[in-house]
């Protein structure tokens, strides 16, 4: 199934609102697991509620605090739910405002699940979290710097194969981290974002 | 009766005298004698604990004599120490200060951990009291400052997950003296009496293995210590020892597990003890001890405590 960004609806989740909100208002910090299982089902209740295909954005500008237990089951566990054939919605995952301090325990739990998530880094950009092959992330990033583009365009830029380049984007696209659009462009996630924002 | 003396120190290193303690007949009564006891950090005070309430299974409740100098009286009194003893221990000695009557310089009293609240507490309190130590008096970054509250997060975590019961956790800054040049370190103490680590992953084990009758401690420290197995059939789970230990291997530091009658370590260039240690005392459930080292600056440079010089042990 092939979406064009028209069809994809942009939702944010300020995660430290869901904590509260999940548990009642009791933790500023993202530690547990039963935290951590508050948060996904709030998340996908939200998800639920849209019932379109929607970009999710996880907005980690107020978390002081992750530890692995929590971003297991808030980020992993939520992503693998929602990667599969059998998904309950066609979902895809963007993380922002993320500290140093959330990137160990995030590229820690996606490594565990081979699972890769795009993230807006403090004073890094947009990056390539979690597992990819060197050639995915070359085209993530060539991706990432024109926002949309042909496979052409891209191994043009990369100087590579065309058919490779192809291969490598359908495979950012099975993990969830572009997009493959009706007209055989591919967009980069982030880009919806600054549409949404606009 | 039988009487344990007490070590003059009572830390890590000198656990294992504490565990002797119950050797022999678990009906006859047990004194621990601490007339003698110098100095105590949160993993000889909980050590204390935990060796106690073992003792009182079985027999009538201990006897703790108490230390007779007053500042380590008093310390342990800042540690909250005594609010727990009090629950284990028939204890003689001079009266002890409440923690409460003046300002503490401690960074996290004993404290129970029975529930996940209890580890949110804990992080919270740390996060609020400790950030200023970690960061001015140990040179830790900030950000790095935060994964400690993150390491405690998930020894605490252990408990819950994994002992099937409750137990107790401490941490505090001092300066060694005489390890580490004088550095400053913090020590974290985590255990309960709970399944243990063997216990925990002998149905794993067998499951593997079909050799589930002949798992030992040690074997069962080393699969989840080294090898992250877990009992939970999840791949998210078993990585916090391990994120732990990548942690404390980050800042130099020294991580060991204590559980049964084995003890398994990450050791770094400044301790001398043994990476694996078998046949020891048994004490249910587990011990875990953290040990992170002040980062020092030389020449303008802020290194990790194993590339500075001078060391002395």
């Amino acid at each position: 199934m092939r979406y064009g960004p028209a069809s994809v609806v942009p939702f944010q989740i300020d995660l430290s609102s869901i904590a509260r909100r999940s548990v009642a208002s009791l933790y500023s910090h993202l530690v547990t697991r039963p935290t951590g299982r508050a948060l996904r089902l709030g998340i996908e209740s939200q998800i639920g509620e849209l019932g379109a295909a929607c970009i999710s954005v996880l907005d980690f500008t107020q978390v002081v605090v992750l530890d692995y237990s929590c971003a297991d089951e808030a980020v992993a566990k939520l992503m693998d739910r929602y990667r599969g054939a059998d998904r309950p919605a066609d979902v895809y995952f963007l993380a922002r405002g993320l500290g140093e301090q959330h990137r160990d325990p995030i590229e820690a739990v996606l490594a565990r699940y081979d699972m890769a998530l795009s993230a807006e880094v403090a004073a890094a950009g947009f990056v390539l979290l979690g597992t990819a092959s060197p050639g995915e992330r070359d085209v993530w990033v060539a991706l990432e710097s024109t926002r949309t583009a042909a496979p052409d365009e891209i191994a043009r830029l990369l100087n590579g194969d065309e058919r490779e380049t192809t291969t490598l984007l359908d495979g950012l696209c099975e993990r969830r981290v572009a997009l493959r659009r009706s007209d055989s462009r591919y967009q980069a996630l982030s880009s919806l974002l600054a549409v949404a924002e606009a | 009766m039988k009487v344990t003396t007490l070590p003059a120190s009572l830390d890590e290193r000198t656990f294992d005298a504490v565990a002797r303690g119950l050797d022999g007949e678990p009906a006859e009564r047990r004194l621990f004698d601490g007339s003698h006891v110098r100095w105590a950090d949160p993993y000889g005070m909980i050590g204390l604990l935990a060796v106690g309430s073992v003792a009182g299974r079985e027999s009538e409740q201990p006897i703790l004599r108490l230390p007779e100098q007053p500042d380590v009286l008093s310390y342990m009194a800042r540690m909250g120490f005594f609010e727990h003893a009090e629950a284990i221990f028939e204890i003689h000695g001079a009266t002890r200060r409440s923690r409460h009557d003046g300002p503490s310089d401690v960074l996290l009293e004993i404290t129970a951990i029975n529930s996940h609240a209890d580890v949110h507490s804990v992080v919270d309190l740390v996060n609020e009291r400790g950030m200023s130590i970690l960061t001015k008096q140990l040179n830790y970054p900030v950000r790095e400052a935060f994964q400690f509250s993150v390491v405690l997060s998930e020894v605490c975590q252990n408990i819950i997950e994994h002992a099937e019961t409750g137990g107790w956790v401490a941490t505090q800054r001092y300066t060694w003296t005489k390890r580490l040049a004088g550095r400053k370190v913090v020590v974290i103490a985590v255990m309960d009496l709970g399944v243990g680590f063997r216990q925990s992953l002998s149905s794993t084990h067998a499951a593997r293995h079909g050799d589930g009758g002949r798992f030992s401690d040690a074997a069962a420290l080393e699969a989840a210590f080294l090898h992250g197995q877990t009992r939970f059939h999840d791949p998210g789970r078993g990585q916090g020892l391990q994120q732990i230990r990548k942690q404390v291997g980050r800042w130099n530091g020294r991580v060991s597990i204590r559980s049964g009658s084995a003890r398994i370590a990450d050791v770094p260039d400044w301790d001398d003890s043994l990476p694996l240690e078998e046949q020891l005392p048994f004490v249910p459930g587990s011990q875990i001890g953290i040990i992170l080292p002040a980062r020092v600056d030389e020449g303008g440079l802020t290194v990790p405590a194993h590339a500075a010089k001078g060391e002395v042990q």
